[in-house]
């Protein structure tokens, strides 16, 4: 097997054991990147040089016989929405097509110190809107599974790359289910930790109160090496929560014997699509069949969590997005006459299309005589919404549904009707709006060959319960390690 | 009889003289080189995020405290959004519904009245930075941003709309200004924009209830532009409601050249700022404990300062006024009255020569080399006789310039007086002689011509006899005769 297809642990291995060098695993990695990206695109920025630079500083230390860091000199790459120091980080945006961020993000920080080595930026949604990568105003990314249709999003380009073995891990941003769902569509291991685990300094705001760093991996146990790399209080983020980090590989524990598995009725309606039904029934028999106990629930307030949704996010965004006027990095419109005409060119030819809608819905849903109406109410029903969890989790220890109604689709199938785009979310805002945890997991596929994924939720602050979950799954079935079959010439 | 009845409220924002920003550890210092004061957070750059300053917090908590307002247990800061250039992320991070002080009040003497002005609030919120116009570069199509400033704390006190002229809304207007300085939360320097008041007025027919409408005041550097400012505005409303007009709500800069209020460019909309809860950090919990620790470190506020001068030291209204000024010279009159000296007298010296010579090299008392203990030697230098109270002036010049001890200028000089009574009859003796016409003058019933004659003798003593004795024995070397 070549070194660009292993996962982190078993590289940490290898590299440890001098059977190969990070310089020589970072080449690889990037000759499979050479191979695919024409066809994935999954990449806006590549950083060779760094990269080589900082596997010969790894080679370094595993060459003095040095105690490593489990993730030094494991190729990585990073969703273009998490601030890097001296490298180029756009949002996927014509606006922020010329920023270079002065600082790294506190994740970055806390890789760099582990000894990563850092491949690139990877492609996305513009400012993390939108389900497809579609949005972005550079490229579009392919799902290596079936190139025609999109790889999710919004960090459709970090799962692309970790599913084509174009990086071996990578990061990603979750607002209402932007690593979950290109997990499940790229047949990928995604988790967003609870909100306020991870650090968001450094993470480009799309609506603060939803976003989460989390990774993306090609195995539970690579996801939880990620986890103990940046979860963790920054005095930097007053948001991030100051709870005890547990050394996440000690839930790698294949046991799910006694475990309480809610299945809520609401996640198996309308519009999601029959073979994925199947396929994540078929996965909780699973679990069920390893000991676990599975019971139905109800989650009352579920349907109005996209509703919520798209208010509470466009809202945050329509204030977040505010800096981009061209006065003090970024875009700016060429010789503008005045300041209004500068504002106004200037995010006009910056902004695309989706995150103008975005911005216009959450001016209107702020605005005075419509806050009450839709900012307030909204703020209401996520309360509910989160209630609705608080309840189910006094009863069940973790909840299973589909991460997505729908494998991937079409390229330009959804673009036109934004609604019908904004349903692909459906079964990954609510936790969004609750602040939970949850990890998708590639539990089977549909069959014209797509990846389905199964969703698993918990109580803030449990994801040690969902990986051991998670990895028991994992070590019983063999969906991880089905690769897509691209068809390219190395 | 007055038409209409004058109401005024202000709002007051006052920059925190905290060592850091209010959510990033930036230092701010005025008349720094633009943009020296910045960093990725204060910029506004993408990905940052604010941490609230706890410090500021406790300042905001000081100055509630210190103007009697209840402390809100469950705070929280709001967003409010509005594109500005000086702006960095097109929102201000502020308070909105739940300000950290609440209903709380400011007494101030106004026209010999006891005057009380209720507050609606105050509150925390982020400065801006500063538009630098093109006459910097000669290209009136350039500005330039200098957001040094931006992210410097700033408290908003709100006043109810209950003052009822311009006088006493600058009375009010120092009241706040003495407190803030007197709890050492800002420097309300109003020339470098530390402290900006900004009045909004309106006129009601006397003896109406209902409110008219009002006009918000804005770009004054000094209470006297300030009171300029109030009173054309007055008149300007006046003039308009005689002719049957009616007030247009605006907001208002004036002009200090013309004299006269104008509209701010472009029309007014309706503001709407789209307020809503600051996402990026948690709400603020003051519990009653932090506010024990806090109230001890409150000084005595200058009201009840200057009260307890005229109860305690017998100091009359006015001149407890002179010395309540600022902390620094109340400490130093309350410190000069504790080390031992006769209250009356020390006010008398702070307010004469100290004061002269401060005014005399531009300088604060705190910064000044002379300290109570040295004003009080001095007095009692002249309480025992040992200068007289025109040596003791000179001694005050000399300690103000070098910080000596009066009582080491005085043995250095040899400044002592001349007690000796045969000592001062023999110079005596020596200036009659000399200068026998005026002390003819006298004896032929010119009472005054003596005074010419002590000040010989004080000349030929270069001022250290004892003028008393001095005067006596002329006295009666002159009758005697």
């Amino acid at each position: 097997m070549p070194h660009y297809e292993l996962t982190a642990h078993a590289l940490h291995e290898k590299l440890k054991a001098r059977d190969i060098t990070a310089v020589e695993l970072t080449e690889s990695v990037y000759s499979r990147v050479a191979a695919v990206e024409p066809h994935v695109k999954g990449y806006l920025t590549l950083t060779r040089e760094r990269a080589l630079q900082q596997a010969s500083a790894a080679d370094a230390g595993f060459q003095k016989g040095d105690e490593m860091p489990s993730l030094a000199g494991i190729p990585i790459a990073i969703k273009d929405v998490i601030c890097t120091k001296g490298v180029r980080t756009t949002c996927a945006s014509k606006i922020l097509s010329n920023f270079v961020p002065p600082y790294d993000a506190t994740v970055m920080e806390k890789l760099h110190q582990q000894g990563i080595v850092m491949l690139g930026k990877t492609n996305m949604d513009e400012f993390a809107m939108g389900s497809s990568t579609e949005n972005s105003a550079y490229q579009v990314t392919h799902n290596p599974w079936a190139l025609e249709t999109i790889p999710g999003g919004s960090s459709g380009g970090s799962a692309a790359v970790v599913a084509a073995d174009a990086a071996v891990c990578s990061l990603g941003s979750d607002t209402g289910g932007s690593i979950r769902q290109p997990a499940a569509l790229c047949g990928v291991v995604g988790m967003k930790p609870t909100y306020g685990r991870v650090s968001r300094y450094g993470l480009i705001a799309f609506a603060s109160s939803l976003d989460q760093i989390g990774p993306f991996s090609k195995d539970v146990t690579d996801c939880a090496l990620l986890l103990n790399a940046i979860c963790g209080r920054d005095a930097m983020d007053s948001t991030s929560v100051d709870v005890p980090v547990p050394d996440f590989t000690k839930s790698l524990i294949n046991d799910v014997k006694g475990l309480k598995i809610g299945v809520p009725k609401e996640y198996f309606a309308q519009g999601l699509e029959a073979e994925v039904s199947d396929t994540v029934h078929a996965a909780i028999a699973v679990l069920e069949s390893l000991g676990a106990s599975v019971e139905e629930i109800s989650l009352p307030h579920t349907e109005y969590a996209i509703a919520t949704y798209y208010i509470i996010a466009p809202a945050e965004a329509s204030a977040n997005l505010a800096r981009y006027d061209g006065v003090r990095y970024g875009y700016r419109t060429e010789n503008p006459s005045d300041l209004l005409t500068m504002y106004k060119k200037t995010r006009s030819e910056g902004f695309g299309q989706e995150v103008k809608r975005r911005i216009m819905l959450g001016t209107f849903a702020l605005s005075a005589g419509y806050q009450d109406a839709y900012y307030k109410k909204a703020q209401k029903a996520r309360t509910l919404i989160k209630s609705d969890f608080d309840a189910a989790f006094q009863e069940v220890d973790v909840i299973a549904t589909p991460t997505s109604p729908t494998p991937a689709f079409k390229i330009g199938e959804r673009t036109a009707d934004p609604l019908q785009m904004y349903l692909s979310d459906v079964m990954t805002t609510p936790a969004s709006h609750a602040g939970l945890p949850g990890i998708s997991i590639p539990c089977g596929f549909v069959k014209r060959g797509l990846p389905v994924g199964l969703q698993l939720l918990a109580a803030p602050f449990a994801e040690e319960r969902l990986l051991r979950v998670a990895y028991t799954f994992e070590q019983n079935t063999e969906h991880h390690r089905q690769k897509p079959n691209l068809r390219v010439e190395l | 009889m007055q038409k209409y009845e004058t109401v005024i409220g202000l709002e007051i924002h006052a920059e925190l003289c905290t060592e850091s920003k209010l959510f990033c550890h930036c230092a701010y210092t005025f008349g720094a080189a633009a943009n020296d004061c910045t960093c990725p957070i204060c910029l506004g750059m993408p990905g940052t995020l604010p941490v609230i300053n706890k410090n500021a917090v406790a300042f905001a908590v000081r100055a509630g405290l210190a103007m009697d307002c209840d402390i809100t247990s469950y705070s929280k800061f709001d967003r409010k959004n509005y594109f500005y250039p000086d702006l960095p992320k097109n929102y201000q991070i502020s308070q909105y519904d739940l300000p950290l002080c609440q209903n709380g009040q400011v007494t101030f003497d106004f026209n010999g009245e006891r005057r009380t002005v209720a507050l609606r609030r105050i509150h925390l919120e982020e400065d801006t930075g500063k538009s630098v116009h093109a006459e910097v570069t000669g290209d009136a199509t350039r500005s330039f941003m200098d957001f040094n400033r931006a992210g410097v704390p700033l408290l908003e006190i709100v006043s109810e709309p209950e003052i009822h002229s311009p006088e006493e809304a600058i009375a009010y207007c120092r009241a706040v200004k003495e407190i803030l300085e007197y709890i050492g939360v800002s420097d309300c320097n109003m020339e470098e924009g530390s402290l900006r008041c900004e009045p909004n007025l309106s006129l009601r027919p006397m003896g109406s209830q209902q409110l008219g409408t009002r006009t918000e005041i804005k770009n004054k550097n000094s209470f006297q532009e300030l009171l300029d400012a109030m009173q054309y505005e007055v008149q300007r409303q006046a003039r308009i409601l005689d002719e049957g007009g009616e007030v247009i709500q605006e907001t208002l800069l004036f002009d200090a050249s013309t004299g006269k209020t104008a509209a701010m460019r472009g029309k007014e909309e309706a503001d709407d700022y789209r307020y809503f809860p600051e996402p990026d950090l948690v709400h603020v919990q003051i519990n009653a404990d932090w506010l024990t620790e806090i109230q001890p470190t409150l000084p005595e506020l200058p009201a009840a300062r200057r009260e307890r001068f005229i109860a305690d030291y017998s100091i009359s209204a006015e001149n407890a006024e002179f010395l309540t000024a600022t902390r620094h010279l109340a400490d130093f009159f309350d410190e000069a009255v504790q080390c031992g000296s006769e209250p009356t007298a020390c006010a008398n010296w702070i307010m004469g020569d100290v004061s002269r010579l401060l005014n005399a090299a531009e300088m604060d008392i705190q910064d000044a080399k002379v300290t109570p203990a040295h004003l009080s030697e001095l007095i009692q230098l002249i309480n025992d006789a040992t200068i007289s109270g025109k040596i003791a002036k000179s001694v005050l010049d000399d300690a103000f310039e070098t910080g000596k001890m009066p009582k080491d200028i005085v043995k250095e000089k040899g400044l002592s007086q001349i007690t000796d009574t045969s000592e001062i009859e023999a110079i005596v003796l020596q200036v009659v002689e000399a200068h026998p016409g005026p002390a003819q003058d006298y004896r032929d019933g010119k009472k005054k011509a003596i005074g010419f004659l002590v000040g010989q003798v004080m000349r030929a003593t270069r001022g250290k006899a004892n003028p008393q004795l001095v005067n006596q024995i002329l006295t009666r070397v002159l009758s005697e005769e």
